[in-house]
C-alpha cells in the first residue's frame, strides 16, 4: 500500500486524466463488443487481437512513410472486410448455437490471428511514431500526451457517429431490430443474415480505430490482444449490452479504477484488481440478475 | 483386397518407425557428424530473439566446419544440429528436450532462447546426464539449482545494471543515491532487480519506486508520474523490448527528467531506430558490443563477426547472436580437450573451460554461470537524426565518454 497519491494533488489529477483518456479508449473497443453481443450474443475473444490487427495496419501505413493517424480513417476500412469475411468463413456457423461454441470458434480465430500477425509482421514490439508532442499543464507538473487526446477525442467522435448511425439509417434500425428478436425481424423482411455480417464488419472496424490509436500511444505485438478482450469484457458486463452512455461511463470507470489501483496497491496489482473486480462484479450481479432480456436500445 | 493392403502399408510404417528409431539412437555421432540438439523458439512470442539464436548457432557450425571442424581421436569431425520449433513454450521445450535425448539420441545439447525456456529444460538435461551449453538463459535461480550439466557462456541477470549503480555513485561525487526502479515480473527482470538491490545495500542507496509491471501491462505512465514527482537520481526498467520501447515512448511524451536512466534490452528493441532522438542518453545493458577488443581464430575479433554475421543474414548482429556464435565455440573446445565423445568425460572438460572468444572470456563458475566476463554498458547518442550505441562503461572498452547528467527536456532540441 502506498499513498503517495494522497499527498500530492497533482499526482492526482495526473492520474486522474491518464485514467480517464485510456478509459475513453476502452470504451470503443468495448463498445464494439456490447453490439455484437447484444445482436448475435456471440461473445468475441478475438475481440483485442482485432485491436491489434488494426494497430498493425496503421503500423504498416507508418512504416510505408505516411502519417499513422490516417490509420483511424484506413483501418477501419479494411477491418470492416476482414470483420465481413471472418463472419461469412467462420461465425455464420456458430450464431445461432450456444455461447460456448462461440467462445470457443473466437478463441481459436485469436490464436489463429495471433500466429498470422507473428508470421507477417514479427514477434518484435513495435511503435508508430505520431510526432504530436506533450501537453503541459499546471506548470508542467501533470503531463498529458497529446497523442492520448487525440486518441480520445477519434474515440468520442466515432462513437457519437455510430450512435446517430444507428438511430437513423437503414441498417442501423435493422441492427436494433435483430437485437430486439431475430425471428420477428426476419419475418417483417430484415435480411438477418446481412445484418450479422455488417455488426460483425462494425465491430472489427471499431477495433480497428481503436487499433490505429494504440499503435500512436501504446506499443504492439501480437500477444497482447488478451488484455483488451478481457478490459472491454469487464465493461460490457458493467454497462449491459445496450446502454452506450453507460459503456463510456464504465469505460472511463475502469481506466480510473487502473490507474489508481497501480497508485495504491502497486502497479504489480494493476491488473490482478481489474480481475478481481470482474469476479466481484460477476457476482453482484447474479445476485441482482432479473428475468429481464436485455437488448440493443 | 482392403484389408491386405492396410495390413501392408501398417507393416511397412512399423518396419519404418523401426529402421529410424533404431539408426536415430547412435546420433550423438553419426559418421564425421556430431549431432546438436536444440529446442529453439521459432514461432510464438520469443520468435525474433529465437532467430537470432539460430542464426548465430549455424554461424558458428558453418565457421567451425568450414576451418576443419572438431578433431577428436586424430579425426576431423563436423557440428550438426537437430533444431525443434519450442512454440515458445516452456512446457513445449521440456517436451521437445525429453524427445532430442530419448528419441533422436542427441547427447549434447545447445540451450533456447530466454530463461524461462531454459529452465524448463534443465531438468531434462540434467536427468540424462547431457551437457548442454546455454547463451541465452541468464536467470541466477539457473546457476543456484546446483545443476551439474548446465553451462551458460553469457554473465548472470543480476549482474545486468549493478555497474550503472556504481556509476550513479560515483557520479554522486562516491555519495549515495536514490533509485526509482520498474521491473516485470519475469524470472529474468526479476533477477535484475535482485542485482539492483545489492548495489543499493553495497553503496548504502536508497529505493524510492519499486515498482513491479505486470506482463500484459504496456502503459507505464503511473510508474512516471510517481518518478516525476519524487525526483530520483537514477531510473532504471526492465521489461524485455516491451518495456524498453514503453519507457522511452512515456518518458518523452510526459518530458520526464532524470539525471540518468539504465535499461536491458536496448539493442534487441532497436531503440535507437524506432524512437530515434527520444532515446538519446539511455544507458543499457549489454552482454557483447562489436567493439570490445576480445579475439578468437574462428571469427576474429567482434568487427569482424559484426561484419560477416550482416554479410549472411543482412542485419547487424545483436548480442543475443554473438553469444549463441560463442557456445559452439565451447563446444568444440570442449571436445578437443576431452578427446572423447564421453558424456562425462565431456562436461568434465566443459567444467574446465578457460578461453577467449570473440565474445569475451569464459570460465565456468560452481553453478555454471561464466564468471570470467563483465556486464558492458552502452549509452545512446546521437548526431544529427542518425543515433548510435556507444559503449561507456567499463573504461577498458569505453569509446566515448559517459554523458552525465540527461539534459532536462525543456533544453533538449
Amino acid at each position: 500500500m502506498d499513498f503517495l497519491i494522497f499527498k500530492a494533488p497533482m499526482l492526482m489529477v495526473q492520474a486522474s486524466l491518464d485514467g480517464i483518456l485510456l478509459g475513453i479508449l476502452f470504451a470503443l473497443i468495448a463498445y464494439g463488443m456490447a453490439l455484437q453481443w447484444g445482436v448475435m450474443n456471440i461473445i468475441n475473444i478475438a475481440q483485442g487481437d482485432l485491436v491489434i490487427l488494426g494497430g498493425y495496419i496503421a503500423y504498416t501505413m507508418y512504416l510505408a512513410g505516411i502519417h499513422p493517424a490516417w490509420g483511424v480513417i484506413v483501418s477501419p476500412i479494411i477491418m470492416f472486410f476482414i470483420g465481413w469475411a471472418l463472419y461469412k468463413l467462420v461465425i455464420n456457423k456458430v450464431v445461432d448455437r450456444d455461447l460456448f461454441i462461440s467462445i470457443l470458434a473466437t478463441f481459436g480465430i485469436a490464436i489463429v490471428f495471433q500466429q498470422l500477425m507473428n508470421f507477417i509482421f514479427g514477434a518484435d514490439v513495435v511503435v508508430a511514431q505520431s510526432g504530436y508532442g506533450t501537453t503541459m499543464l499546471f506548470d508542467n507538473s501533470v503531463t498529458l500526451p497529446n497523442s492520448k487526446i487525440f486518441s480520445a477525442v477519434i474515440s468520442v467522435l466515432y462513437a457519437i457517429g455510430l450512435v446517430i448511425y444507428m438511430r437513423k439509417s437503414k441498417l442501423g434500425r435493422a441492427i436494433r431490430a435483430t437485437a430486439q428478436n431475430a425471428r420477428a425481424a426476419k419475418i417483417l423482411g430484415v435480411d438477418t443474415e446481412r445484418v450479422y455480417a455488417a455488426t460483425f464488419g462494425i465491430n472489427a472496424a471499431l477495433c480497428g480505430i481503436a487499433g490505429a490509436l494504440i499503435s500512436i500511444t501504446l506499443t504492439l505485438h501480437p500477444y497482447v490482444g488478451l488484455p483488451y478482450t478481457v478490459r472491454s469484457f469487464m465493461i460490457v458486463i458493467v454497462a449491459g449490452l445496450g446502454n452506450l452512455p453507460a459503456v463510456a461511463i464504465s469505460g472511463m470507470g475502469l481506466g480510473l479504477f487502473e490507474e489508481f489501483a497501480d497508485y495504491i496497491l502497486g502497479t504489480e496489482f494493476r491488473i490482478g484488481a481489474v480481475f478481481m473486480l470482474l469476479v466481484f462484479i460477476l457476482v453482484y450481479r447474479r445476485f441482482k440478475l432479473s428475468k429481464k432480456r436485455e437488448y440493443l436500445k | 483386397m482392403n484389408k491386405i493392403v492396410k495390413l501392408f502399408i501398417t507393416s511397412i510404417s512399423a518396419i519404418t518407425l523401426a529402421l529410424v528409431s533404431f539408426t536415430s539412437s547412435f546420433a550423438k555421432v553419426d559418421g564425421e557428424y556430431i549431432v546438436l540438439g536444440s529446442a529453439i523458439s521459432l514461432t510464438g512470442k520469443y520468435s525474433s530473439n529465437g532467430v537470432h539464436t539460430q542464426n548465430g548457432y549455424n554461424m558458428a557450425v558453418d565457421r567451425i566446419n568450414k576451418m576443419g571442424g572438431v578433431k577428436v581421436g586424430g579425426k576431423s569431425y563436423k557440428f550438426e544440429i537437430i533444431y525443434y520449433d519450442d512454440e515458445s513454450n516452456p512446457k513445449r521445450a521440456a517436451q521437445l528436450a525429453e524427445r532430442l535425448i530419448k528419441q533422436d539420441g542427441v547427447h549434447y545439447m545447445l540451450g533456447p532462447y530466454s530463461s524461462g525456456l531454459t529452465k524448463a529444460i534443465a531438468p531434462v538435461t540434467e536427468k540424462y546426464k547431457i551437457p548442454m551449453v546455454e547463451a541465452n538463459g541468464a536467470s541466477r535461480s539457473l546457476f543456484t539449482k546446483g545443476y551439474k550439466y548446465l553451462f551458460a557462456v553469457l554473465s548472470p541477470a543480476n549482474q545486468y545494471l549493478e555497474v550503472a549503480i556504481d556509476l550513479a555513485v560515483e557520479k554522486n561525487g562516491g555519495k549515495p543515491v536514490r533509485i526509482a526502479q520498474a521491473f516485470e515480473q519475469d524470472a529474468f527482470s526479476q533477477d535484475v532487480r535482485l542485482g539492483i538491490l545489492d548495489a543499493a545495500k553495497r553503496t548504502g542507496s536508497e529505493i524510492i519506486i519499486d515498482d513491479k509491471l505486470p506482463k500484459e501491462l504496456n502503459d507505464m505512465a503511473a510508474t512516471l508520474a510517481k518518478v516525476k514527482a519524487t525526483k530520483p537520481d537514477v531510473l532504471v526498467v526492465s521489461g524485455h523490448t516491451k518495456g524498453a520501447l514503453t519507457a522511452i515512448r512515456q518518458i518523452s511524451e510526459m518530458k520526464v527528467d532524470v539525471p540518468m536512466l539504465a535499461m536491458t534490452h536496448c539493442d534487441a528493441a532497436k531503440l535507437s531506430k524506432q524512437h530515434g532522438k527520444n532515446s538519446e542518453y539511455a544507458l543499457c545493458a549489454s552482454q557483447w558490443h562489436k567493439n570490445l577488443s576480445y579475439k578468437d581464430k574462428f571469427f576474429g575479433s567482434g568487427k569482424k563477426y559484426d561484419k560477416d554475421f550482416k554479410k549472411e543474414f543482412g542485419y547487424a548482429p545483436p548480442y543475443q547472436s554473438a553469444e549463441s556464435s560463442a557456445a559452439l565455440l565451447v563446444f568444440k573446445d570442449a571436445f578437443e580437450r576431452a578427446n572423447s565423445f564421453d558424456r562425462d568425460k565431456v562436461r568434465d572438460a566443459l567444467v574446465d573451460t578457460e578461453m577467449q572468444t570473440f565474445y569475451g572470456n569464459i570460465k565456468f563458475g560452481p553453478g555454471g554461470q561464466n564468471v570470467a566476463k563483465p556486464m558492458i554498458l552502452f549509452q545512446v547518442r546521437c548526431k544529427g537524426d542518425t543515433c548510435e550505441n556507444k559503449v561507456v562503461a567499463p573504461t577498458k572498452w569505453a569509446s566515448d565518454k559517459f554523458y552525465h547528467p540527461i539534459p532536462k527536456w525543456s533544453e533538449r532540441g
